[in-house]
């Protein structure tokens, strides 16, 4: 172990955070700041979420690290380290095992359940921010609840689109109240938000804000009658699973077009394929295509 | 051939040594010491110093040492490592007056009470590059002189004829960006704190498009002042003020131009700059950009220019903030890139449905 206190932070700054998050979930959506510490890793290496994960640890937890939907890309195995050395806790590839998992970009494929915390590091916690740069005027307009001005992009990107032009990031209004970034999830992931029976954490380091969606939250992706929300993926099954519904990451295989699609998150794949599935390249593990 | 992609903490491990061995380099070349680096690259510290906001100059070193003499990657090991440090107290404010100043200029007096002390400057170097260095020598000695005791103010002069706006004292205590999230709007004191630890070439850019007319504020440096200051510490148990150590701080008081109206006379305003360790080009460009700041409360007009707008300044003056974001983009990104690879095909496919029809 280290000189470290468990899981990295002083236990004043942990209640520090815990004020914060209490205070987010007594009001979903809503933005709360706090007094971010810089961490051993960079601002936008997920500092936000490492801070809420280490608030939330208990030494009988369960950790599980994501990014990408994956457990193996650099910065998940990273942060899983980091809390293996400084918090000794049990870490797990499997959601269903995990008991706080930390994302970066996806909601996982299987259904969270009650008891479960899920924590998203956020890049700009602001949904307002690219129509409006100033903080001190998008706290305003979350006072009031005057979100008229996002409504007028979405319809300007259904003028010049024809749909609206939003793949990730895709903004949500909470239990009919704050609009809100969901972190830069793929819209399909969206429908996942709502009704979840985990808590769901959202921790933004640099830009010193925690906001929450406690368990079954109803949570709505805007939109308008004419032209309802959808759940976009990539119209294949995963060539190593088959599964059709999960979402999938595009990976060239070479320079003449080849592809193939893959299923982001690996555990949802590695379960698939472990209950006797396979795609279109067959179900093990490094297919060749 | 499709692998997926396993392995990342072998690969991190690797690149970790790989990273040590490179810092090291050419083994036949002798290591350089944290001391080397403390004594013979001491702006560079002082910088580290200023910027992580901890005053420690052999940390610093090591930080320089370690990031193979990237500087803000050194300020971010210091800063990283501050925010570890238990608080044991807070000092008595420094008394910059009674500075043992090693340097002390004023560009608004030929001469002056205290004098001119050019100390150990590049001003008057001719930018010809130093073969001699090249070749191992000692330096020459410097001729000595008695030490400069505390000089009196310049700002303490103008102060005195009520020519330069009154700086009452305050007791307040100061907000702590460290400890409470950036709140805005900010007052003065907060605005300071968050300029003297902000990034060097940041303040530099913004204090130069203020003299290029964006947001013209018209300084003249009043004083510029680097030493050492006393730390005292109240120590309660003992009910007295002891002292911890010294510091080097460099300071810059501008005179600018003036406010007045039919009822108040017209007066010199003040922009204020500090900095831990020694840095003219920052503590000059905070005092440019302090200055700026303030002209709501002068009742000046906003022109609109960057250095006057404080959430503007305030939000992007932290390198370490800065860099990380800005660097964060190399990550993967892959499932936002293939939403948005999808909403772009899909866009173009019934796009080219509809030119077809």
């Amino acid at each position: 172990m280290s000189d470290y206190n468990f899981a990295y932070l002083d236990e004043a700054t942990k209640r520090m955070i815990r004020r914060a998050i209490l205070k987010a979930v007594a009001v979903p959506g809503y933005q709360v700041p706090f007094a971010s510490r810089e961490m051993p890793m960079p601002y936008g290496w997920g500092t936000g979420g490492v801070q809420l994960t280490a608030a939330c640890l208990t030494p009988e937890d369960r950790l599980k690290v994501i990014d990408q939907g994956a457990d193996d890309t650099t910065n998940a195995v990273s942060i899983r380290k980091f809390f293996q050395r400084t918090a000794g806790v049990a870490v797990t590839e499997r959601t269903r095992e995990a008991t706080i998992i930390q994302t970066r970009h996806r909601i996982p494929e299987a259904p969270l359940t009650e008891g479960q915390i899920l924590v998203y590091q956020v890049p700009i916690p602001e949904p307002l921010r690219f129509l409006e740069p100033r903080e001190t005027e998008t706290r305003r307009m979350h006072a009031l609840a005057e979100y008229g001005l996002m409504h007028v992009k979405l319809y300007e990107d259904i003028a010049r689109n024809g749909e609206i032009a939003t793949a990730y990031a895709y903004p949500v209004k909470v239990q009919g109240r704050y609009v809100m970034d969901p972190s830069p999830i793929p819209k399909f992931d969206n429908p996942k938000l709502s009704d979840c029976a985990a808590l769901q954490l959202f921790g933004a380091g640099r830009e010193q804000r925690i906001y929450a969606l406690p368990p079954h939250t109803q949570v709505v992706s805007l939109d308008f009658d004419d032209h309802p929300f959808v759940a976009a993926k990539a119209p294949h099954a995963c060539d190593l699973c088959g599964d059709a519904a999960s979402y999938l990451d595009e990976v060239i295989t070479d320079d003449a077009g080849g592809r193939m699609f893959v299923c982001s998150d690996t555990d949802h794949c590695a379960t698939h394929r472990a209950t006797g599935h396979a795609g279109r390249l067959g179900g093990t593990e490094g297919a060749a295509a | 051939m499709y692998v997926a992609v396993k392995g990342g903490e072998q690969a991190i491990d690797n690149a970790h040594a790989w990273l040590a061995e490179s810092r090291r380099g050419d083994v036949a070349i002798p290591e350089l010491s944290v001391a080397q680096i403390r004594e013979q690259m001491a702006l560079a510290v002082g910088r580290v110093m200023a910027e992580g906001s901890l005053y420690d100059a052999d940390l610093a070193a090591l930080a320089i040492k370690q990031a193979r003499g990237d500087l803000i990657e050194a300020i971010f090991l210091i800063r990283a490592y501050r925010t570890t440090l238990p608080r044991f107290g807070a000092s008595r404010p420094v008394d910059t007056g009674a500075m043992a100043a090693i340097r002390r200029i004023s560009a608004t007096y030929k001469d002056l009470p205290g004098g001119q002390v050019l100390g150990p400057t590049f001003d008057y170097t001719h930018r010809l590059l130093d073969f001699a260095l090249a070749a191992e020598g000692e330096a020459p000695v410097a001729p000595q002189a008695a030490p400069v005791g505390p000089v009196p103010r310049v700002t303490g002069f103008l102060d005195r004829e009520g020519l330069i706006e009154p700086e009452p004292a305050c007791d307040d205590p100061p907000p702590d960006l460290t400890r409470e999230p950036l709140d805005l709007p900010a007052g003065r004191a907060l605005r300071l704190q968050s300029l003297a630890r902000g990034d060097e070439g940041f303040l530099l850019g913004l204090a130069y498009s203020s003299q290029r007319g964006f947001g013209r504020t018209h300084p003249f440096v009043g004083e510029l002042r680097i030493g050492e200051v006393m730390v005292e510490v109240e120590i309660p148990e003992l009910g007295l003020c002891v002292a911890i150590g010294a510091i080097t701080l460099t300071e810059c008081e501008t005179v600018n131009q003036f406010t007045g109206s039919k009822t108040q006379p017209a007066q010199f305003t003040r922009g204020y700059g500090l900095v831990m360790g020694q840095s003219e080009r920052k503590a000059i460009a905070m005092s440019l950009v302090d200055r700026a700041l303030r002209w709501q409360e002068l009742g000046e007009e906003d022109s609109g220019a960057p250095v006057q707008d404080q959430e503007f300044v305030l939000m992007h003056a932290d390198n370490i903030q800065a860099t990380g974001f800005l660097e964060h983009i190399k990550l993967p990104h892959y499932v936002d890139f293939q939403s948005e690879l999808e909403l772009v095909r899909r866009l173009r496919a019934s796009a080219a449905q509809e030119a077809a029809e």
